[in-house]
């Protein structure tokens, strides 16, 4: 319980820089809210604002959020026997159904059945309620400061990538990965339209996790 | 991009990420099972991101720029390796970025 509330109120601060972000990219607060109450994926509605605002194409946009979200159908092969849920409870279900809930619900493991359930249901419900408010208040914020230089907002947007990133980095293995998809990207942005090469950094992905280590 | 674009964008990433999370409790598990697949998916965050991070903090449309932004970005690496929590991190990257925008 304590675990789940303190998961929820960390997460849900980072719902700031994102409304921020949103609303950098050209968003309305409205939009920007609609997208954390619909999508709530932290990492793929970065990724769409994101795409958004380096001047993409929608697709690419689209692309990339769904792209970042697949990981969310392995966490609910996972719950799905744990929860056994059926009709609006597995709706609801899946849509809490992100790193944090299953994380906290897979970390209760050596306490039983029951307390990774309660996990799931209070970490998830908990950081969609802080998600929600704090993209509100992110919105709200950057709308009131306006041009987004000014105040560092274009440099937070890629500094909170980075920071969603940098946990993410656990071995030396996937550091190298990370480079490799920095270099990538580089490398590729003169040559495609603008959006594109985020998008197509997907191929490092598919080139590092191809072989067995 | 146009209004009508940008709640396409809207639309459809919601529309997608809520499917995605719906499928996982719809298919069966073994149908995911195959091992290449799970270390690709593992890795298709790692890649995004970075190339997310590069996209934001030194482009601008089709062109590597240098600029304020990547101060920041050195200033969040920083308060990273230092163990700084999430939103030090952002601020701190903000910060630096507008005070190195408005002295040029």
């Amino acid at each position: 319980m304590r675990d789940s509330l303190s998961v929820a109120v960390t997460v849900g601060t980072y719902g700031v820089a994102f409304g921020a972000a949103s609303v950098a990219a050209g968003f309305s607060v409205l939009q920007s809210c609609l997208f954390s109450l619909l999508a709530f994926t932290g990492a793929s509605q970065f990724a769409a604002v994101g795409v958004v605002a380096s001047g993409g194409a929608a697709a690419g946009a689209i692309a990339a959020a769904a792209l970042l979200g697949t990981r969310n159908t392995l966490y609910g092969i996972q719950m799905a026997p744990l929860l056994k849920v059926r009709g609006v409870r597995r709706v609801v279900a899946a849509q809490i159904t992100i790193d944090e809930s299953t994380g906290v619900a897979l970390s209760q493991a050596p306490r039983g059945v029951a307390a990774m359930r309660e996990g799931f249901w209070i970490t998830g419900t908990g950081v969609f309620i802080f998600w929600n408010i704090f993209t509100l208040l992110g919105a709200l914020g950057a709308k009131a400061l306006g041009n987004p230089a000014s105040w560092g907002l274009d440099a937070a947007v890629p500094a909170a990538f980075l920071g969603l990133l940098w946990p993410r980095l656990r071995t030396n293995f996937l550091r190298v990965v990370a480079v490799a998809s920095m270099v990538f990207a580089i490398v590729v942005t003169p040559l495609l339209p603008a959006g594109l090469p985020i998008i197509t950094t997907v191929v490092v992905a598919v080139i590092f996790g191809w072989r067995s280590r | 991009m146009s209004a009508t674009t940008m709640w396409i964008v809207l639309g459809a990433t919601s529309a997608l990420c809520f499917v995605i999370k719906l499928l996982g409790y719809l298919i069966p598990e073994r149908w995911l099972g195959d091992a290449r697949l799970q270390r690709i998916n593992a890795l298709i965050p790692i890649s995004l991101l970075s190339a997310l991070v590069v996209a934001e903090g030194v482009v601008v449309k089709t062109h590597v720029v240098i600029d304020h932004r990547l101060a920041g970005l050195g200033v969040a690496l920083v308060a990273l390796f230092a163990r700084a929590p999430f939103p030090v991190v952002v601020v701190a990257a903000a910060a630096t970025s507008a005070l190195v925008y408005h002295l040029h």
